[in-house]
């Protein structure tokens, strides 16, 4: 066991699935020398070498194609885009190539590619960097969406995507990067993907989340706890394709339940939670389902952004509704 | 102050860009031998093979196209006219080399080793007409133009990260293509890792409706290879032998670990964009039409092995009809493909199943037994 930061358990991760597969291959902008602009590559050059962890000249789209080809010629690819925001340049080889080609092809040619990408608001970046995109991939069939919210997730949900024989979007939330220290173990462990995990159990009312706003969650049962309120929180994990039956027995339990995003409300991940609890799950409930979300507004850059982001007393607000409706 | 010479006589820079780019021609348009030193390399059988390989795109179009017209394929993007460019290039590679081709590259792919029936079941939308076996080193046609590009450099990136000898990525598009971001980026990240690919750009004059000259400044679409740091050609794309040996050049250049190449084939598509109700009409001329139909590929060199009694009509008529009879038996058993049931669809979407894709087959397994 070692104390480490989300983005060292994301490090660590790579550095044992290089260590392990020889035909891992870590590859993107800024990735080989620096280590990437947030150094989760770090040093990884150093012990790989240049022929497994290698720069990129600067072109998603580009990237993209890369990993395809690269997977068909028998490698494990693992492209980083550097920032989330930059997928649209690449999204023809994401929606439109890498996660159609088993359908296609009949399932004779697979693609084993793990896409990672920093994302999430909370640490002023520029425009386009911290947007919550995870709803545009969560439309893609072929494609898993896995996000963890603490570093032991970090480590073993990549190792998961990694070993798993369809492209994975693994991202990772850039204020969790360094906000969060676990114990986490030092060997090679797998999280499982297609799991919600439920990370608080309580009886009154489901909380469901991911990434930081699990946290933020969580913070909101501690406290909502000394007032002999019971909350659970569910962190989804793998976004699509969601953990139904995971979702569904603790709002069977609960009776009550809250999706949180932190992406604009549009057609998001908490909408698709909450049109499943509506479907499957409408005669455990004793109140309708609440959603959090950021407005649907541009994500606004920069010294904005905490007005627009979902805050914690926007999740209490909204649990407290649903617990008095 | 007005007279004075700019620091920089662009419009001087612009009228030698691409000027430097001179058609490769071995037989012309009259059966004329230009380069009697590469004529003389090949026996009049092997001539004669090249030849049947025109014979054999043209018949295949020509059946295709009465296929589609009788509702029994389904997509088709006609490739008469582009049969030098099409067979001179692909035969020029290595059934072990890697094949990216686009939705007008079928003849490629069957002759790298697609059975003609898999071809019609991809034209008709059937899953099969996409399952290769692990030796024919293809993907399936691409439709997103551009994006094969990009592929092929990945493709070419594992071929040199294996350290496999001999062999090459090789990818088509058409000039409307060159327009797409991918194009370059393809060309530029083979280019900046020194990787063993061939971009051949299929100029057909159009794509769709929009000529060339509206889809870039310009002057070849050659020159385009410049900016990415890596050699290319034009070549005239109606003379299969010219077509051939610049192909193999290329193919032997980038095999040997020198980097990508791009050549662009001067050729034309005689017919429509695609069956699907594209009219040549509504945007090219007759008199625009003319000399490029005077100049198909196969008759020059029909000519030139008809004079060397090395090919007679005769021959030919013979071979278009073993051919055509092989086209029947492939059509006949594309007909007795198994219908594509959705529980397979299903099954194809992950390796191992989530929930929502469990759910569903056992929704249409239900429906499917019925």
């Amino acid at each position: 066991m070692s104390k480490k930061t989300y983005i060292q358990a994301i490090t660590d991760a790579l550095r044992l699935e290089l260590g392990s597969d020889e035909k891992t291959l870590v590859f993107g902008e800024d990735v080989g020398k620096n280590g990437g602009v947030f150094r989760a590559t770090d040093g990884l050059q150093a012990e790989f070498g240049e022929d497994r962890v290698f720069d990129t000249p600067l072109a998603e789209s580009g990237i993209g194609g890369l990993s395809i080809g690269l997977a068909l010629e028998g490698f494990r690819p693992i492209p980083e885009i550097q920032f989330l925001g930059f997928i649209f340049e690449t999204l023809d080889s994401i929606a439109g190539q890498m996660s159609r080609e088993r359908f296609r092809t009949g399932g004779t040619r697979h693609m084993p590619i793990t896409i990672r990408s920093p994302y999430g608001g909370g640490t002023h970046t520029p425009e386009m960097h911290a947007d919550s995109l995870e709803g545009y991939l969560a439309q893609i069939p072929g494609l898993r969406v896995v996000t963890p919210s603490n570093p032991y997730d970090a480590k073993g949900l990549l190792i998961s995507s990694i070993r798993n024989n369809d492209p994975v979007f693994f991202l990772e939330n850039l204020k969790l990067y360094r906000s969060m220290k676990a114990d986490i173990p030092d060997e090679a462990y797998t999280v499982p993907l297609d799991k919600a995990a439920v990370v608080r159990e309580g009886t009154d009312i489901s909380l469901i989340a991911y990434s930081a706003q699990v946290n933020q969650s969580l913070k909101v049962a501690e406290k909502l706890e000394k007032e002999g309120i019971s909350v659970e929180v569910v962190d989804l994990r793998t976004l699509s394709p969601l953990d139904e039956e995971t979702i569904l027995k603790s709002v069977q339990k609960t009776g009550r339940a809250v999706a949180i995003q932190e992406a604009q409300r549009q057609a998001g991940i908490a909408a698709n939670v909450a049109s499943l609890i509506a479907e499957k799950g409408a005669l455990y409930l004793s109140a309708p389902v609440g959603r959090v979300s950021a407005p649907d507004t541009v994500y606004p850059f920069g010294l904005a952004e905490d007005d627009w982001l979902p805050a914690e007393d926007e999740i209490e607000a909204k649990t407290r509704e649903i617990l008095n409706y | 102050m007005d007279n004075e010479k700019p620091i920089v006589d662009f419009s001087a820079i612009r009228d030698t860009l691409g000027k430097n780019y001179e058609p490769v021609q071995v037989i012309d348009g009259q059966a004329k031998v230009l380069k009697p030193e590469i004529v003389s390399k090949y026996s009049n059988d092997q001539l004669v093979d090249f030849l049947k390989l025109m014979i054999w795109e043209r018949t295949l179009h020509q059946r295709s196209n009465a296929l589609t017209r009788q509702g029994r394929l389904g997509f088709y993007a006609p490739t008469e006219g582009q049969e030098a460019s099409e067979m001179g290039s692909n035969s020029a590679m290595k059934r072990t080399d890697v094949l990216m081709p686009a939705y007008r590259d079928i003849p490629q792919l069957i002759q790298h080793g697609l059975p003609v029936y898999k071809a019609f079941l991809w034209s008709r939308g059937h899953v099969l007409g996409n399952e290769y076996p692990e030796d024919l080193h293809a993907m399936p046609p691409q439709i997103i133009i551009g994006a094969q590009y990009v592929q092929a450099a990945g493709v070419a990136l594992g071929i040199k990260k294996n350290g496999t000898e001999d062999k090459v990525a090789y990818s088509y598009t058409g000039d409307g293509g060159t327009s797409q971001g991918d194009f370059y980026e393809g060309m530029n990240f083979a280019g900046a890792f020194q990787a063993p690919a061939v971009f051949i750009v299929q100029n057909n004059g159009y794509a769709i409706s929009v000529p060339r000259r509206k889809q870039t400044a310009a002057r070849t679409l050659a020159q385009k290879a410049v900016a990415a740091g890596i050699p290319s050609v034009q070549v005239d794309g109606m003379d299969f032998l010219a077509v051939h040996e610049v192909t193999k050049a290329a193919r032997e250049y980038a095999a040997a670990g020198n980097g990508p190449v791009m050549i662009e084939t001067l050729t034309y598509r005689f017919g429509p964009h695609t069956n699907a109700g594209d009219d040549p009409k509504r945007y090219r001329t007759k008199e625009e039409e003319q000399p490029w139909f005077d100049n198909d590929p196969l008759i020059r060199y029909r000519k030139y092995l008809t004079d060397q009694g090395a090919w007679s009509e005769d021959q030919e008529n013979e071979y278009v009809e073993q051919v055509k009879a092989d086209i029947k038996d492939a059509v006949k058993q594309a007909d007795d493909a198994p219908k594509q049931k959705m529980t397979e669809f299903l099954e194809n979407v992950f390796e191992e199943q989530p929930q929502n894709i469990q759910q569903q087959i056992t929704e249409f397994q239900a429906k499917e037994s019925k």
